[in-house]
This record gives structure tokens, C-alpha cells and sequence, in this order.
């Protein structure tokens, strides 16, 4: 019989179909991977505006039409949640991701990078969008 | 005793994908609903906010084409990067074709923004 090592052993192999519904730490760590789609979906809105911004004022009104569109609403909830369910699990994650933290020669909690993490994004959501509504008000 | 170690370009697109993450974890957020929700249905925001006139000048500013520039390549990037180790994560095995997709993307992305950002000129 052919196999891989071609001396006749036939080493068991664990399929990996489904590996990650196993567990719900797993099915965790696959959402917050599949955020990357949303990102990425995103991403590709922002791109055309940007390619539209610079065709003139009537293709940049073509885009604002097609984001009114009832279609392009629910989408845009749907990312708002991906995106949102991303960036909390971001600064979850980030007390692993970063090198040790000193301060006042401690080491600073993982709760505590996370706290600031989710803080510093609070800020900034609320400084962008009273900027944008002050800005242009 | 020598080592010849060849160089690992890993650590520049853990790098991009880094950023792009922490990007969109600190702006994604807000930005999804201002262009996506609250501009389309008048929610929270005037419906002029995204008026050619506001967003051309933002573009056409140096610190605002900076940002425009840095969110949709560094989005492009992140994803990129997550969705190529995913597949391995799927048990998919990703060979050269899907490296070429996952950050040809992003790259190809990258140009078309500095191309049309470099069209509207700065001030």
C-alpha cells in the first residue's frame, strides 16, 4: 500500500474538520479570526469612496446614494458589530501580544493594559465623531 | 562558527497586520457608523457631513490624506494577514497562490489609495 512514509505504516491522522467547534474557547478564537472578513469587507467600501472622492462631485454622490440603500444599512450594522466584537477582543488579547509593561519599576496587570486599551478606544470614538459632527456642523 | 540566517520578511507584515488591528480596534468602531449608519440615515449626524465639499477638502489636506491613506491600507493589511493564517487555522494549507492573495490584495489596495489620493493633489 502507498502512503506517505512508503514503508507500509499507515500513522493515524486526526482529521482536522471541525477542530475548532470542539470547544467554545476555540469557537471564541474562530469569530473573532472571522472579523477579519468584515475588515476587510470594509475596507473595500472605504477604498471605492476614496477612487470615487477623486472621479468628482457626481460619482462621490453615487457612492453616498449607494450606502443609502437599505442593503448597504444592514450590512453596515452588521460590520459595526464585527468591528466592535474585533476591537474588544484586541484589547483582550493585547496584555499577550505586548512586551512587559513597566511602570514605577512593577509590572503593569494584564487587566489593566486591557482597561486602558478599551479606554483610549472610547476616546478616540468620541473625539472623531464630535470632531466630524463639529467640523462640518 | 557561522550561521546564515536568511532574512524573514514575517516580522513587516506582523508589523502592518499589528497596526491595522490596533487601528481598527481605536477607529474602526466610529468610522462604520459615521459613513455606514449615521450619515445614511440622518442618525446623530447632519446629512451634509459627508458633503463632497467636507470630505474633498479632508482629502485634500496632508494630515487628512495621511489618515484617509493609513486607514484603508492598514485595513487592507490587517485583514490580509488574519484571513491568511486562518486558512492554516481551516486546515487548508495556504501554498503560494493564496500568500499572493492575501497580501497582493492589501498591496494592489495600497496603490489605487496613494494613486487616488496623489490625483486630488494636497494644499
Amino acid at each position: 500500500m502507498n502512503t506517505p512514509a512508503g514503508n507500509g505504516r499507515r500513522p493515524y491522522m486526526r482529521s482536522m474538520q471541525g477542530w475548532w467547534r470542539r470547544n467554545t474557547f476555540y469557537v471564541e478564537y474562530m469569530i473573532h479570526e472571522a472579523t477579519a472578513l468584515f475588515v476587510a469587507a470594509y475596507a473595500v467600501v472605504l477604498l471605492v469612496g476614496l477612487v470615487r472622492l477623486s472621479q468628482g462631485q457626481a460619482a462621490w454622490n453615487a457612492w453616498l446614494a449607494a450606502l443609502r440603500s437599505p442593503g448597504s444599512v444592514v450590512f453596515h450594522v452588521l460590520v459595526l458589530a464585527a468591528i466592535s466584537y474585533h476591537a474588544w477582543t484586541w484589547f483582550q488579547i493585547m496584555p499577550r501580544t505586548l512586551p512587559p509593561v513597566m511602570l514605577k519599576g512593577k509590572r503593569l496587570s494584564a487587566a489593566a493594559i486591557t482597561r486602558s486599551g478599551l479606554a483610549a478606544a472610547a476616546i478616540v470614538t468620541l473625539m472623531v465623531f464630535f470632531l466630524v459632527r463639529g467640523l462640518w456642523a | 562558527m557561522s550561521i546564515n540566517l536568511k532574512r524573514s520578511n514575517a516580522p513587516v507584515f506582523w508589523l502592518l497586520f499589528g497596526a491595522g488591528g490596533m487601528l481598527s480596534a481605536l477607529v474602526g468602531p466610529v468610522l462604520v457608523f459615521i459613513t455606514g449608519i449615521g450619515v445614511p440615515l440622518g442618525l446623530l449626524l447632519p446629512e451634509n457631513t459627508l458633503s463632497y465639499t467636507h470630505v474633498h477638502a479632508l482629502a485634500h489636506s496632508w494630515i487628512g490624506a495621511l489618515f484617509l491613506f493609513a486607514v484603508v491600507a492598514l485595513f487592507f493589511w490587517h485583514a490580509g494577514h488574519r484571513i491568511y493564517h486562518s486558512l492554516h487555522d481551516l486546515g487548508l494549507h495556504p501554498g503560494a497562490g493564496a500568500k499572493l492573495v492575501c497580501y497582493g490584495v492589501p498591496l494592489l489596495a495600497t496603490l489605487i489609495a496613494v494613486y487616488a489620493l496623489a490625483s486630488m493633489g494636497y494644499s
